[in-house]
């Protein structure tokens, strides 16, 4: 090899070494960990000295599978991600094709008032959320009492607490996947859509035989991240509801910050990130596989 | 013809304006005086409109403090950030070395392995190193950021090898060309990246509530949790402090919004 490429490599090494290390410490090395912690009894007396740390195989799995908790836990995060995912694509997608179509006057404008919730500070939009879906004084009962509807007890009904919190993560997100979906319909012919319009075809028809299959990709990837997404929701019940009521909006990752640091039951707190990261990674597995045979890939 | 185009339009406008609403009111509440909110129907506008509330947030309840320690947190994140995934980002793309391709793609593998999962782990490695409870245990996370090199990676693609191959013909050490070549180009990416990072270092609860324990280190989201847990009745209250939260990154956001929005619409293609 000649000290050109010598001195080249050596660069190369040079530049990655500090992000690659810094990934390995704090990113794969914990997450590895999380599966040895997982069969351990890691708790607050482990945390004082390490002596009492013992390996206990599959118990705290065993235990977890026997808490009725974690089962509440799993259902409603179950719960989030099938009524949320296609709810938050739907709207993503509908906001792209707003903003992206031909008849639109002033396009930037909406374009960044669609966006604007995405940047803003989740806790701090949790909070005023929690106010605006208030049972009295909220403006969304306001609303609704206008066209007749009564008062809907939306943050403290078992009932009403999960689509209270999907209203809000929905208009938390959609600018985001919006952008995502805008992208793909840029690289659309408008000739394709403007050929299908001379034919006769309706809205409807152009969305779902010219614009899907154009963008099924994007369409992919927005579900991918918004299943991990709806997997992850954490602070909204914090913020919103604390779990609560009656358990109706704990989520699994809710349920492994009490079980870690509320309980400090951390080898536990760890079984369940793993078994959350498995379920993410199953559903991701399936949809790529759904999509590969619908031809999307 | 513009029939359609007015209807589209005021579509578009409808659907913006139930956007913005909530963070309008918020804004239009917090000047409110307390217990004004809670009527029915909800005020738009508040009678005489005062900033006691604001006041009351740095006076009384120290959010200054919390406004500091998110700025300084929030900026370290960026620059640290900004020093480790550009010259990895650089190198990915340009710099030919033994493994430079498996490595790249283990990162890309590894980008569907969601943080949360080691949060405990880490918790207890950072405790060994003794860094929970300071900012440095805050910072840690933004350092590992595979989303960035890829970003960089994708953006340096772009540049014409012949352009480092006589760079290097020059005499040029790699590092000089990072600095004066690749750097200058990559300006746009850069902001981007910035922007991404400051607003998400910003925006982060779960992993400052549990790093951070002493109140005077907490960052703004972790200290209006806690606040609004304590005040859930002061909604007047609550309202400011969800502005003096939001605001400073919806004002970045808005000042250079035009970067950021363009850097996800092309980084979203090409990936």
């Amino acid at each position: 090899m000649s000290i050109a490429r010598l001195r080249e490599a050596r660069a190369g090494w040079a530049m990655t070494a500090p992000a690659l290390a810094a990934i390995f410490l704090f990113f794969a090395l914990p997450a590895a960990a999380s599966l040895l912690l997982s069969f351990t009894d890691f708790d607050i007396y482990a945390l004082a000295d390490l002596g009492n740390l013992r390996f206990i195989g599959f118990d705290n799995y065993a235990r977890l599978l026997d808490n009725p908790l974690f089962w509440k836990a799993m259902g409603n995060t179950l719960l989030f991600v099938a009524f949320g995912t296609p709810f938050i694509v739907i709207l993503s997608l509908f906001a792209a094709m707003l903003v992206h179509s031909r008849w639109l006057h002033w396009r930037p404008v909406w374009r960044v008032a669609l966006f604007a919730p995405y940047v803003t500070t989740l806790v701090a939009t949790a909070v005023v959320w929690r106010y605006l879906l208030h049972t009295r004084y909220g403006l969304v009962n306001y609303v609704l009492s206008l066209f007749g509807a009564g008062p809907i007890d939306w943050l403290g009904s078992p009932t009403a607490s999960l689509p209270a919190i999907l209203i809000f993560v929905g208009w938390k997100s959609f600018g985001y996947n919006m952008i995502i979906f805008l992208a793909a319909l840029q690289t659309v012919p408008r000739e394709l859509d403007e050929a299908a319009r001379l034919d006769g075809a309706g809205w409807f028809m152009r969305l779902r035989h010219v614009t899907l299959p154009a963008i099924s990709p994007t369409f992919l990837l927005v579900s991918v991240l918004t299943v991990a997404a709806m997997f992850q929701l954490f602070t909204e019940p914090y913020v919103m509801t604390q779990g609560g009521p009656a358990q109706s909006t704990v989520t699994v990752l809710y349920f492994m910050y009490e079980e870690g640091f509320k309980w400090w039951n951390l080898g536990s707190g760890a079984a369940v990130a793993f078994l959350l990261f498995l379920c993410i990674l199953a559903i991701t597995l399936v949809q790529l596989r759904l999509a590969r045979r619908a031809g999307a890939l | 013809m513009s029939a359609r185009r007015i209807l589209v339009t005021a579509l578009a406008a409808l659907v913006a304006l139930i956007t913005v609403a909530p963070l309008l009111w918020m804004v239009s509440v917090s000047f409110m005086a307390p217990g004004e909110a809670a009527q029915f129907p909800p005020p738009l506008l508040p009678q005489s409109p005062s900033l006691e509330n604001y006041r009351q947030l740095f006076e009384t309840y120290g959010v200054g403090r919390f406004l500091a320690n998110s700025l300084l947190v929030s900026t370290l994140a960026t620059l640290l950030a900004l020093l480790f995934t550009i010259p990895a980002g650089y190198a990915f793309a340009k710099l030919r070395f033994h493994g430079r391709d498996a490595t790249f793609r283990l990162l890309v593998a590894a980008l569907v392995v969601p943080g949360q999962i080691g949060m405990l782990p880490l918790f207890l490695e950072l405790k060994a190193m003794g860094l929970v409870n300071s900012y440095a245990g805050a910072l840690i996370p933004w350092l590992a950021g595979i989303f960035g090199i890829f970003l960089v990676r994708q953006y340096c693609l772009a540049i014409p090898d012949e352009m480092l191959e006589a760079a290097r013909i020059d005499g040029a050490s790699e590092a000089q060309i990072l600095r004066h070549i690749v750097l200058p180009i990559l300006t746009p990416i850069i902001v981007t990246l910035a922007l991404f990072v400051f607003l998400g270092s910003w925006n982060d609860f779960m992993w400052p509530l549990i790093i951070l324990a002493d109140q005077e280190l907490y960052t703004l989201p972790v200290a209006l949790a806690a606040l609004s847990r304590e005040h859930v009745q002061d909604n007047e209250l609550m309202m400011a402090g969800a502005v003096v939260t939001t605001l400073p990154v919806l004002i970045l956001f808005l000042a250079l919004q035009r970067f950021y929005l363009d850097g996800l619409l092309t980084g979203s293609v090409k990936g």
